[in-house]
């Protein structure tokens, strides 16, 4: 089949479009346009425009969607591939039906939206995204029925009634009309309803508006009396029974055979509207086509020819019988719509080309990410190698996922998919999780966990870095501290502690006191950073009055070598309010290291520093 | 109950299948004359223009979406060509290049209270990098893991490549590769993959109008060894100027996609040819198997920008024609042109130019929807 072509649409940009150049950037969910000229002198209008698509307006609503579907998602991933096929098939038919419900939420809620707004906006997008999401809808469910339902012959036509059915809503607004007026019989749409159920094979009600015409028309009675017998009696297929698929047939043969009976008997023919419906009901295709506009849709009529010409059919002889139907449906003169072409590539099992053409068609990666996922769980999609070795329902996860990530709230969501994209999800979330913009340290400190979880070493280092470089630039020290710990990043740590003691030294005391005293461990990361620590620990004991403990930290600090030179004459000039305590003078004495003269204390203090040169 | 009755007929589906954008916002820049470059920052909070009327403006974006101006100065003498920011791990970093041959570093200072009140900050010269003896074309950092190092191209046929060894001091920057290409530069390109299986790489343009030269894009490979940057490949196919060039970003891939804008849109995929490790570390650059993916002339004349989004899913071209255009691949990697942004022929005057997002949703779904129906059937 022909790849769909489609031309792209183009979006005005209030500027000039004679002699100018179109200026852009790519931005997290936008594009920027402004005029410009390349190599040209030339003033300029000096606007910048922000370009988005459509789905911004309504994503409000769409989000409900995404966040249910990522849930109904990572439980689909979790299914085990150990159960019986049988229990997985029940539960895929039952997944998929999760995924049309939330779609007709999404749907009900933007037709909401879209009837409060102003009658103006006629052909407004929301009216636009409410009549895609219907074409997902029905395509989906057809996938269902066709492709992870798998009906055989018997129970297949019975489902594609229900497909119909569902989608053929106006049929039932018509029919409350027809009721609720004072003569239904005599409603000039009564008969249209008529038809119409028994074009989607819904007899009981058909015969219920029936007996309404027929107490008007008591002369008739007996001819009423037959078509009621003849839609009674018509079997239907009952997957539960113990009837099996052949005694199913010949029954229905026999039904059809005497309805035919009536026709040639002119059973029906004074009667015109009864003639019609007695003529539907044995399948003659040129009274089903006159009935085109009740039909409306080519697949409405297959389904209707199925059900009253070949009800067993069987699903590898569905293609056969969709081809000639559109053939005839459709007018020669029309080319077939994107929708007929996947519709249609669905009744001939070819699952690639309707998702290759659900991919071109519709603007849409949820849809076809979504359904090729589940498909693929049913184990119906071959692999195609894809060009760079990954294959389609990754390439779709991975589109849709992308698309979330620029979304302020939603990009959470996408991690699940890039997780379950064994091929490439890891880099593209490497790639993309590093462009979150970390506005708060709440958000940051999401992101990071997220990273955590993954082993991603990288970007941890990098969120923190930056988170780091942002703390330092506004003077915030701890908070800079804390994040450089975290990056393990043991230069900047330096720097900052660095930037802690020259504080010390300007204002005589620390600040953070806080962090810095809770540390613990994370301390060793920096020579610098653990002077720090130790330091201030050096002056909490001489706080508390502990000097010894003080004298003897203050003599470790000295020999580790771990003091910035630049801190030495602060160091010494510590010392010496020590060396009037006595019991300090008295410890020293014992635990001062082999380079220290006993003896005179100051100077061997001095000696001690001079040997650390 | 949901009206299920509305199954989408012909004319509808159509329009669904247009990517539909429209115009959410328009910001009155306030440039004295053309803009030349916008560029957003990494997170994309914040955006710089820079303009021929020699400035560059700051803008923040607020949770509204808005955006103010909280820095306008005068950076060069001449037009302002392209300015860039750097990856925000070195700060609040942007770089500038221009007509009057030099490039400089800025860095936004964190201003006094009553400053960021006003939602103003400042920022400063670092460095003006002055050893270009022609227009500076264009000005790019390099990948954030090769540290903070800044690339410069010029008229002059030179790329230069500068570094800042001390990221804590923007003033202290050492030039460390100067590598003339013998043809006039005008775009530069970092291959943005870290991965250590691909050593540090750039590509350049040349829009010299001289068809003797042949190739008018070289890609250049660093060398371990060697400490040098060395030719790894010219595009002999590409002989038409060059105006921008850009790599795509890696996305676990083993081959580099380039880009090119020059009289037609053009990429190509570069793939390693792997050779023996040992013999390529000293024989010189990585072989590159040269492969062209999509050419696109629809721009009809000549195309100035390409610019891949971040997840190098798109790319966007501008050209000639006045328009942008966004190309993308499908799975089975065939290109196509899925959006076009085109003046209108009615710019905006107003300063405080905000058409409601409304009424330009109805015109350009209109809009678009007309040619969605035309493109139908002037195609068949």
């Amino acid at each position: 089949m022909e790849e769909l072509d489609v031309e792209p649409a183009i979006t005005n940009i209030p500027a000039a479009s004679d002699g100018k150049h179109l200026g852009f950037a790519w931005g997290p969910g936008d594009i920027l346009a402004y005029e410009t000229l390349y190599m040209a002198p030339g003033s300029g209008c000096s606007f910048i425009h922000e370009v988005r698509k459509d789905e911004d307006i309504y994503s409000p609503i769409l989000r409900k969607l995404f966040n249910e579907s990522h849930h109904i998602f990572v439980g689909l991933q979790t299914i085990r591939e150990d159960l019986p096929s049988k229990n997985k098939k029940t539960q895929f038919v039952s997944i998929s039906k999760n995924y049309r419900s939330v779609i007709r939420a999404c749907m009900e809620e933007l037709q909401q939206v879209a009837e409060t707004l102003h009658p103006y906006m006629k052909t407004s997008v929301l009216v636009l995204q409410v009549s895609i999401l219907l074409a997902i809808e029905l395509i989906w469910n057809l996938c269902e029925v066709l492709f992870i339902d798998a009906a055989p012959a018997g129970p297949l036509l019975l489902h594609l009634l229900d497909w119909v059915r569902l989608h053929k809503g106006d049929v039932d607004e018509k029919a409350r009309e027809v009721l609720q007026s004072e003569s239904p019989a005599e409603h000039h749409d009564y008969w249209d309803v008529v038809v119409s159920y028994v074009l989607q094979g819904r007899f009981e009600e058909a015969r219920q508006m029936l007996v309404k015409q027929a107490t008007l028309q008591p002369a008739a009675r007996n001819m009423y009396k037959l078509m009621d017998t003849l839609l009674s009696k018509m079997p239907f297929y009952n997957p539960g029974g113990t009837q099996t698929l052949t005694e199913f047939d010949v029954k229905w043969r026999h039904w059809h055979e005497e309805v035919d009976r009536c026709l040639q008997d002119n059973s029906f023919a004074s009667n015109q509207h009864l003639e019609i419906i007695c003529k539907i009901l044995v399948g003659d295709e040129d009274t089903l086509l006159e009935h085109k506009e009740l039909l409306s849709t080519w697949y409405h009529f297959l389904v209707t020819r199925l059900l009253f010409c070949h009800p067993t059919v069987k699903p590898t002889e569905l293609h056969y019988y969709a081809q000639s139907c559109m053939t005839m449906f459709l007018d020669l003169r029309s080319v077939p719509e994107p929708l007929d072409s996947i519709l249609l590539a669905a009744f001939e099992f070819d699952i690639h080309q309707v998702i290759k053409d659900c991919s071109i068609a519709l603007n849409n990666w949820w849809f076809v990410a979504h359904l090729t996922d589940l498909l693929d769980h049913c184990k119906l999609l071959q692999s195609h190698n894809l060009h760079f070795g990954s294959n389609l329902r990754e390439f779709l996860l991975l589109e849709y996922a992308s698309g979330l990530f620029t979304h302020h709230s939603l990009w959470q969501l996408a991690v699940d998919y890039f997780d379950n994209c064994p091929e490439f999800g890891h880099v593209y979330l490497e790639l993309q999780i590093e462009r979150v913009p970390l506005d708060t340290e709440r958000k940051a400190l999401k992101v990071l966990r997220i990273c955590e979880q993954r082993q991603m070493s990288e970007q941890v280092r990098s969120i923190c870095k930056i988170m780091a470089m942002r703390a330092l630039r506004n003077n915030r020290l701890g908070s800079a501290l804390s994040w450089s710990i975290r990056a393990k990043d043991a230069a900047f740590a330096t720097l900052i502690s660095e930037r802690f003691l020259q504080d010390y030294c300007a204002r005589g005391t620390f600040s953070d006191l806080d962090l810095i005293d809770n540390l613990g461990p994370a301390m060793l990361l920096s020579d610098r950073l653990t002077f720090l620590v130790k330091y201030r620990e050096f002056h909490k004991l001489y706080e508390e009055n502990r000097f010894s403990e003080a004298a003897k930290l203050l003599l470790s600090l000295i020999t580790a070598k771990i003091a910035p030179r630049s801190f030495w004459m602060t160091l010494l000039t510590d010392a010496l309010p020590l060396l009037e305590q006595k019991e300090v003078s008295h410890n020293l004495f014992v635990f001062s290291s082999d380079k220290l003269i006993v003896k005179r204390l100051p100077f061997s203090l001095f000696t001690s520093l001079c040997s650390q040169n | 109950m949901c009206r299920t009755d509305r199954v989408p007929t012909a004319g509808i589906l159509w329009l669904a299948l247009v990517v539909i954008m429209f115009v959410a916002r328009s910001i009155a820049a306030d440039h004295k004359d053309l803009i030349h470059d916008v560029s957003y920052d990494f997170h994309g909070r914040r955006m710089a223009t820079c303009s021929s009327d020699q400035s560059v403006k700051v803008w923040d974006r607020s949770e509204n979406g808005e955006w103010h101006c909280t820095a306008s100065w005068k950076t060069h003498s001449g037009s302002v060509w392209r300015v860039t920011w750097a990856h925000p791990e070195f700060g609040q970093v942007l770089a500038s290049c221009s007509f009057d041959r030099t490039a400089a570093v800025w860095e936004e200072i964190v201003g006094e209270s009553n400053d960021k009140q006003r939602g103003l900050s400042h920022w400063i010269k670092r460095t003006t990098l002055v050893d270009s003896r022609t227009s500076v074309t264009d000005v790019k950092f390099a990948p954030k893991h090769m540290g903070l190092m800044l690339t410069t191209c010029s008229a002059d046929g030179v790329v230069r490549i500068y570094e800042a060894p001390d990221v804590m001091n923007l003033s202290q920057w050492s030039l460390q590769h100067e590598i003339s290409c013998k043809l006039s530069c005008s775009c530069i390109s970092w291959n943005p993959s870290s991965s250590r299986a691909h050593p540090p790489m750039f590509a350049v343009g040349s829009d010299d109008s001289n068809v003797t030269y042949g190739g008018k894009v070289q890609i250049y490979e660093y060398n371990e060894n060697t400490r040098k940057y060395a030719k790894a490949e010219t595009l002999m196919t590409v002989t038409d100027a060059v105006h921008d060039i850009a790599f795509a970003p890696n996305l676990g891939r083993s081959f580099h996609v380039l880009a090119i804008a020059t009289k037609d849109v053009r990429i190509f995929k570069l793939v390693p040819m792997r050779s023996d490790r040992k013999e390529s570390t000293s024989t010189g650059p990585t072989k590159l198997e040269v492969q062209i993916v999509a050419q696109f002339d629809n721009h009809n004349s000549q195309v100035w920008r390409v610019s891949w989004n971040i997840t190098s899913t798109l790319l966007a071209s501008s050209g000639d024609d006045g328009c942008v255009r966004l190309w993308k691949a499908n799975y089975m990697d065939n290109w196509k042109c899925t959006g076009i942004l085109k003046g209108d022929g009615s710019p905006l005057t107003s300063s405080s130019g905000q058409p409601t997002a409304m009424s330009t949703i109805v015109g350009s779904s209109v809009q678009t929807s007309q040619n969605a129906l035309n493109g139908m059937s002037a195609g068949r």
